[in-house]
């Protein structure tokens, strides 16, 4: 028999089983998720498929009580520190304080991940100057844009160099180029840093052809898989007439 | 996470609340304004209606300024722990707060580097209103500054604690206000802040049971006593033990798995 050189990676993520309810109403139900080390995957659902309540729980805002949650090997439940250190987080909800300047809010972000202030400003420059606002340092977020802003948190959620970056419909409240840049900036980050996303989204423009997507739709994953093959899964022309059909959204003739 | 990291932890919370102090003038003179009307107008007004008899720790007869010095440096603090709780609330709605739960340090250690860092501020405002006290002729003893520290640290800790316990209950902004409401009046004026307890069981004996049970009395008293370089171990026993106990349930409350944040999740 043959046997592979290749041991298998842990995931970047592992979701396994979960369930969750808000006062006996379901808001996830089985879900199953592995994301693997460097991988892009979009969370596909209209608003109130249960994405948030999804990123609740892998971010142990609201604790596990059904199922199993992994990051990078960590069990989150009893290795709480350790996962969270593995992970980056853009909240829905813009989350910068907009008195502080740039600078204050990320060397924040680094001593709430145990970094000298050295290292946080060496980290916040490194992180700026990918987005191209190293100059916006010393300016206050308030004076920044809805898509300068994001990308601040965006910096500063890959400042401790996590494994897995989670976005929480990061593009709300921007528009179209700004979304369109986030998105093709986020793909650049995956590939050359080699960190797992995973993009929590409810709009088919910011999902790309080679995209691994899952649908979740009522708190259960719908479909899992690359564009080409849902496409073809339902038999639809497109990603958008795929998604429609998988959560019922189809119009009849 | 190395001994060194949870310093940077702390520095980086403690370091961001005076920052934000710091860019809130208006909540700094609020802060100031209302204890300094009660020194210089009620303190006024009620000086020749509320004579103080000599009691520990003072030496001698004291102006009712004097008195109340020490309950007005309590009610800096309890109104800076609600007003901080209060900013737990509205960080937790407005999404803030998840930077810091979302943080790879334990939630117990975030938590009262939030509370350290919100007494910090306090201090700062307590020692600007003793100032202007002194200024104003209310003098305690030089080291008496100096030894109010611990039982500041103590004050602080047991007001925010409080309100971090209640700040669990809360879902909403809005609901916070009437909660402080019912907390803060009562806590500040069923104690011995403006009347010490004996002139209070002159007037009511009920009153003076409760401000009996008050653990805001007891902070107060610890803080009399400090500043006038004496020790109160009753009060500063009782002030202790109260902030440990309201520490460890705020802690609870913030346990995704146990507290009332978990509740409020779902199940």
């Amino acid at each position: 028999m043959a046997v592979s050189d290749e041991t298998p990676r842990t995931p970047a993520l592992d979701v396994r089983d979960l369930s969750f309810s808000y006062g006996g109403a379901p808001a996830l139900q089985e879900v199953d998720l592995r994301i693997a080390v460097g991988e892009f995957v979009v969370l596909l659902g209209l608003n109130g498929a249960g994405k948030t309540t999804l990123f609740s729980l892998v971010t142990r805002l609201y604790d596990t009580r059904h199922g199993h949650i992994a990051v990078e090997g960590h069990d989150l439940h009893r290795q709480a520190t350790h996962a969270h250190a593995c992970m980056g987080v853009v909240f829905q909800q813009p989350t910068l304080d907009l008195d502080l300047t740039v600078k204050q809010n990320l060397l924040y972000h680094g001593a709430l991940h145990g970094m000298t202030r050295r290292m946080a400003y060496e980290r916040a420059m490194e992180q700026l100057g990918r987005m191209g606002m190293q100059d916006s340092l010393q300016r206050r977020v308030r004076q920044l844009s809805g898509g300068q802003r994001r990308r601040v948190e965006i910096a500063r959620g890959l400042l401790h160099h996590p494994r897995l970056l989670l976005l929480d419909e990061p593009t709300v409240g921007l528009d179209m180029a700004s979304r369109r840049a986030l998105v093709s900036h986020v793909h650049e980050l995956c590939a050359s840093q080699g960190v797992a996303v995973l993009w929590a989204t409810h709009l088919i423009d910011e999902v790309y052809a080679d995209d691994r997507v899952v649908v979740l739709d009522q708190g259960r994953v719908k479909a899992d898989g690359h564009v080409a093959d849902i496409v073809a899964a339902q038999g639809s022309e497109t990603i958008g007439a795929a998604f429609d059909r998988l959560v019922g959204k189809e119009t009849t003739p | 996470m190395r001994g060194g990291a949870y310093w940077h932890c702390l520095r980086g919370v403690v370091t961001r609340e005076l920052l934000r102090f710091v860019h809130q003038r208006s909540r700094f003179i609020a802060a100031l304004v209302r204890p300094l009307v009660w020194l210089f107008v009620f303190a006024a007004g009620f000086r020749m209606a509320l004579g103080v008899a000599m009691i520990e720790p003072y030496e001698t007869y004291i102006r009712y300024e004097v008195y109340i010095v020490p309950g007005l440096v309590g009610m800096i603090q309890l109104f800076n722990g609600m007003q901080s709780s209060l900013s737990m609330v509205y960080d937790r709605e407005m999404g803030s707060m998840r930077v810091l739960l979302v943080s790879p340090f334990p939630r117990w250690y975030l938590l009262i580097c939030k509370l350290l860092a919100s007494t910090l501020v306090s201090m700062v405002q307590v020692y600007v209103f003793l100032l202007i006290a002194y200024v104003y002729g209310v003098q305690a003893p030089l080291t008496g500054y100096v030894y109010i520290l611990p039982a500041l640290l103590v004050t602080g800790f047991m007001v925010g604690a409080l309100g971090l316990l209640l700040s669990t209950f809360v879902r909403q902004l809005e609901n916070f206000a009437g909660i402080m409401n019912f907390v803060i009046f009562p806590m500040f004026f069923l104690s011995s802040a403006l009347y010490p307890l004996w002139r209070i069981r002159e007037g009511s004996y009920l009153v003076y049971q409760i401000a009996s049970f008050n653990p805001f009395t007891y902070a107060v008293e610890t803080i009399r006593f400090a500043l006038y370089e004496q020790f109160n171990m009753t009060a500063s026993t009782i002030a202790i033990v109260t902030t440990l106990v309201l520490l460890t349930m705020a802690i609870w409350g913030y346990d995704p798995s146990r507290g009332m944040l978990a509740r409020k999740g779902g199940e």
